[in-house]
């Protein structure tokens, strides 16, 4: 636990700049985590979001496979996949 | 619709994504005409669907992270197993990990983050981070990508 301890506080550097990293990315999605320079409290905060969203992204890749099945059963025509791939490169 | 680049790199991740997980769609439409579609097909394909996307992310990432390597190595090793559990009674071994008491807060959302990334029981703190940034991404990429496919189909 000690080793493990002095091998964070020598890396401190890296791993602050990898949370406010982090930080950056998940704030769209958490807007109340603050810029503040790492202490345990907002670390463990971040950790705890960034779970949270990717639980909330697996269950909607779920939902959307559910939906995408059904859809699947529904349509037939065969020129489905070219037409896709022109509309989502056209975007 | 939407707001995306002006220019579309034919080579991004996106776009490699997008081909792969089609292609495994397109592999999916029943070759026997399907009149009704029950409860047990549609579910049965979900769980196909389901797979295919996290395998065609992890294949468009490559073996650059560690966590696509992670990914792809469960995948398959769940793909053979699964082959050679079909014909038998599937044995669902779930063993439920007992997450020991953590005095500090903070060591038990690592490990939960751990449990969360493919492959991140083995990386350290530096490593665990930055493979959860491309990760989370990838995964939103992922569900975007999935979302526009079942815009268009939904028309």
């Amino acid at each position: 636990m000690s080793s493990r301890r002095s091998r964070q506080s020598g890396t401190s550097r890296i791993t602050d700049d990898q949370i406010i990293e982090l930080v950056s990315k998940l704030r769209q999605f958490v807007p109340e985590i603050r810029n503040r320079r790492s202490d345990k409290v907002p670390a463990s905060k971040v950790l705890q979001e960034t779970c949270n969203y990717i639980r909330s992204l697996h269950r909607e890749v779920d939902d959307l496979s559910q939906r995408l099945s059904q859809l699947l059963a529904t349509i037939d025509a065969d020129s489905e996949e070219a037409s896709i791939i022109r509309s989502l490169i056209a975007q | 619709m939407i707001p995306k680049g002006v220019s579309l790199n034919p080579n991004s991740r996106k776009t490699r994504f997008a081909r792969r997980f089609i292609c495994a769609l397109s592999q999916m439409r029943n070759p026997r005409p399907v009149s009704s579609s029950n409860e047990e097909e549609v579910r049965k394909r979900s769980h196909k669907i389901k797979i295919a996307a996290y395998l065609s992310m992890a294949r468009a990432v490559g073996s650059r992270r560690a966590w696509s390597r992670a990914l792809l190595f469960k995948l398959r090793t769940r793909a053979r197993r699964h082959n050679i559990m079909i014909g038998r009674r599937s044995l669902c071994l779930k063993k439920k990990r007992v997450i020991k008491n953590d005095p500090l807060g903070e060591l038990s959302q690592t490990n939960k983050l751990r449990h969360l990334v493919p492959g991140g029981k083995t990386m350290d703190m530096c490593s665990l981070l930055e493979e959860t940034a491309h990760f989370v991404t990838c995964l939103a990429t992922q569900v975007k990508v999935m979302q526009t496919i079942a815009d268009h189909f939904a028309k």
